[in-house]
């Protein structure tokens, strides 16, 4: 085991390279839904437990299967409200599951990006042969259901090998959303040496977080969505800025949750230089026009230390 | 060291869901319901009466809202105990202001611990559901089923005795199960059941001895999940229940299908005196919007003919 992962370096807020967005946006604004499926009697994984209970986790996997009966299409509804295109954090087996949601999704370009296979699988224990093969099968499981390859990965219910990030930048992917060490997109150091980003994705609005971890009051986590977008965009003037709003449709599509979610919405949307975009459009700009100067200007820090 | 082969391997990814409980479907493409009178929302409150041992054995877990204490717990078994003495009084004239015909769940121990509110229960005529034979006698995975099958035939009959009309409806005590569960309730004569919480209208459930209803009563408005596990204020949990009654009036009226707000209560949370103006808040807020008539279950599911 490792002190410090090795996947960056310290590089501080202050004296950094101006990132700009397009259309000279402050902020780079994404949504990411969580489209997940849980399997009600999983294999044991020895490393974490699926569920509290014994099969059958009766309350842990019916609320979970309310995200896809009842609050995808909710979640969609206000989204497509405001012009928003979801960036969805796929456990790619829904494409078999459930491929309706799937072609919902297509059917307004939504970006799909990799989440595993199912979110009771974790890589905890894979070998690393193991883990490549699960990572591969996401990546073939989104391009044939969609006609793409995913962009981007988040590890399954944020379960990680120390090669997770190399085995996905190995397999084509350019961004990931597991690291939470900053509010900009940042170079991400991997083995194979290719250009990789991490772009920010937020545990802290992330709303099972939020309202599970955290248990925050609905109407509060509304306030601390816009809240957290006014600062991030304050910010973005002199250096742009990334607010992304990670979201599960089992918990922000409640009905006594969904109107304050919704007027965060509105109230971000409603401001003038807003990029409103998708993860990979955030990392494809970031690699083409910031990449290199981070890098440079990070070695050029190393270099005077 | 690595996993075994199994962990790569996905038996059940397929077309639907990963068992075969239920078919995969989503609310937004299902049929319309057409509730009475043209109402776009049904008004569904439970009321669930309990009983917490003393001596509770936490088989295979201790159940939230029981003891916490060494035994012997006083402080948690007399304030549950205050909920069917004193609380509920409180939630009765409410429901009675304001109109609420409401269902409730009784475990079956409570038939002989509280005589008097059950015979005031039964009297009232309200739908009696079967809510297991306490709360320490849990339904779980790995049960054996004999043993389950008593708890479930020993809390129907403590509750047919009383009731003046069939009971038809279950409520799993935490709404825990075994794999076996489904199964029993429908041998006993259970029509339909509110243990999973993944709808918000009712659908059709599948076991081994034929169909069952599963019912929307939803876990995270319930009182206890939003005050105790969450934590949050009677005030906060009031208007809670008021954002979801305008959602779901909106849906109902956008979609064209009738919608159900349930609401789950505990006499021993919301019955507090400090608790019990927020409830009447929340109820009188429901009830004053024209497109909200209030029914129990068994009455919801006499009007869905799918």
């Amino acid at each position: 085991m490792k002190a410090d992962p090795g996947l960056y370096d310290y590089w501080p807020w202050e004296g950094r390279p101006k990132i700009t967005w397009p259309g000279g946006a402050r902020i780079a604004f994404w949504v990411a839904p969580n489209i997940e499926f849980y399997e009600l009697n999983p294999p044991a994984n020895p490393h974490r437990k699926a569920w509290p209970q014994p099969y059958p986790a009766t309350p842990g996997y019916s609320i979970r299967d309310y995200g896809n009966r009842v609050g995808h299409v909710r979640q969609m509804e206000v989204l497509d409200r405001y012009n928003i295109r979801g960036s969805i954090s796929l456990s790619t087996a829904l494409c078999d599951h459930h491929p309706e949601i799937i072609q919902m999704c297509l059917e307004r370009d939504w970006e799909f990006f990799s989440h595993g296979i199912y979110n009771t699988r974790y890589t905890y224990g894979l070998s690393e042969e193991q883990e490549r093969e699960m990572i591969q099968d996401s990546i073939d499981t989104i391009e044939k259901h969609t006609g793409r390859k995913p962009a981007g990965y988040l590890a399954p219910a944020l379960s990680h090998s120390e090669h997770t990030i190399d085995l996905f930048a190995e397999a084509g992917g350019i961004y990931t959303c597991d690291l939470f060490h900053d509010d900009q997109p940042t170079p991400i150091t991997v083995r194979g040496g290719q250009r990789f980003a991490s772009i920010p994705y937020s545990l802290e609005m992330n709303d099972t977080i939020a309202y599970v971890v955290n248990k925050i009051e609905p109407r509060r986590y509304g306030q601390m969505l816009k809240d957290n977008f006014d600062r991030l965009y304050q910010e973005g003037a002199d250096n742009g800025t990334v607010m992304c709003i990670p979201t599960h449709n089992y918990q922000v599509s409640c009905p006594h949750r969904l109107k304050a979610f919704e007027e965060a919405l509105e109230y971000i949307t409603g401001h003038s230089d807003v990029w409103v975009t998708t993860g990979r459009e955030i990392a494809e700009h970031y690699l083409q026009h910031h990449y290199d100067e981070a890098q440079a200007a990070i070695a050029a820090q190393e270099a005077s230390a | 060291m690595t996993l075994d082969r199994e962990h790569l391997e996905y038996p059940h990814r397929r077309y639907g869901m990963d068992h075969d409980r239920y078919e995969w479907s989503m609310l937004s493409e299902r049929p319309a319901i057409a509730w009475p009178h043209g109402k776009p929302l049904a008004l569904w409150v439970n009321v669930c009466l309990q009983f917490y041992p003393l001596n509770q054995q936490g088989k295979p877990f201790a159940v939230p809202g029981g003891m916490t204490m060494p035994y012997p717990d006083l402080r948690h078994f007399s304030l549950r105990d205050y909920g069917n003495r004193v609380g509920i009084y409180r939630f009765l004239k409410a429901f009675d202001r304001y109109g609420i015909r409401p269902s409730f769940a009784i475990n079956g121990a409570l038939v002989d611990r509280a005589p008097q509110l059950i015979g005031t229960i039964a009297e009232r005529g309200d739908e009696i559901m079967g809510h297991g034979l306490h709360m320490d006698a849990l339904h779980y995975g790995g049960q054996d089923v004999d043993e389950e099958r008593k708890l479930v035939v020993d809390a129907l009959a403590a509750l047919r005795a009383v009731s003046p009309s069939p009971v038809t409806g279950w409520l799993s005590p935490v709404r825990n199960e075994s794999e076996n569960t489904p199964e029993l309730l429908v041998e006993n004569g259970i029509e339909y059941f509110c243990d999973w919480v993944n709808d918000d209208m009712p659908y059709r459930f599948n076991t081994a001895n034929g169909g069952l209803w599963a019912m929307p009563l939803s876990n995270e408005l319930e009182d206890r999940f939003v005050i105790m596990n969450n934590g949050h204020s009677e005030q906060s949990w009031q208007e809670q229940v008021c954002d979801a009654c305008d959602f779901l009036l909106e849906e109902a009226e956008r979609s064209g299908s009738g919608r159900i707000l349930a609401l789950n209560l505990h006499p021993w949370m919301l019955g507090q005196p400090h608790r019990i103006g927020k409830l009447e808040e929340a109820l009188a807020y429901i009830t004053g919007h024209d497109g909200v008539f209030c029914a129990a279950p068994g009455e919801l599911l006499g009007h869905i003919n799918i």
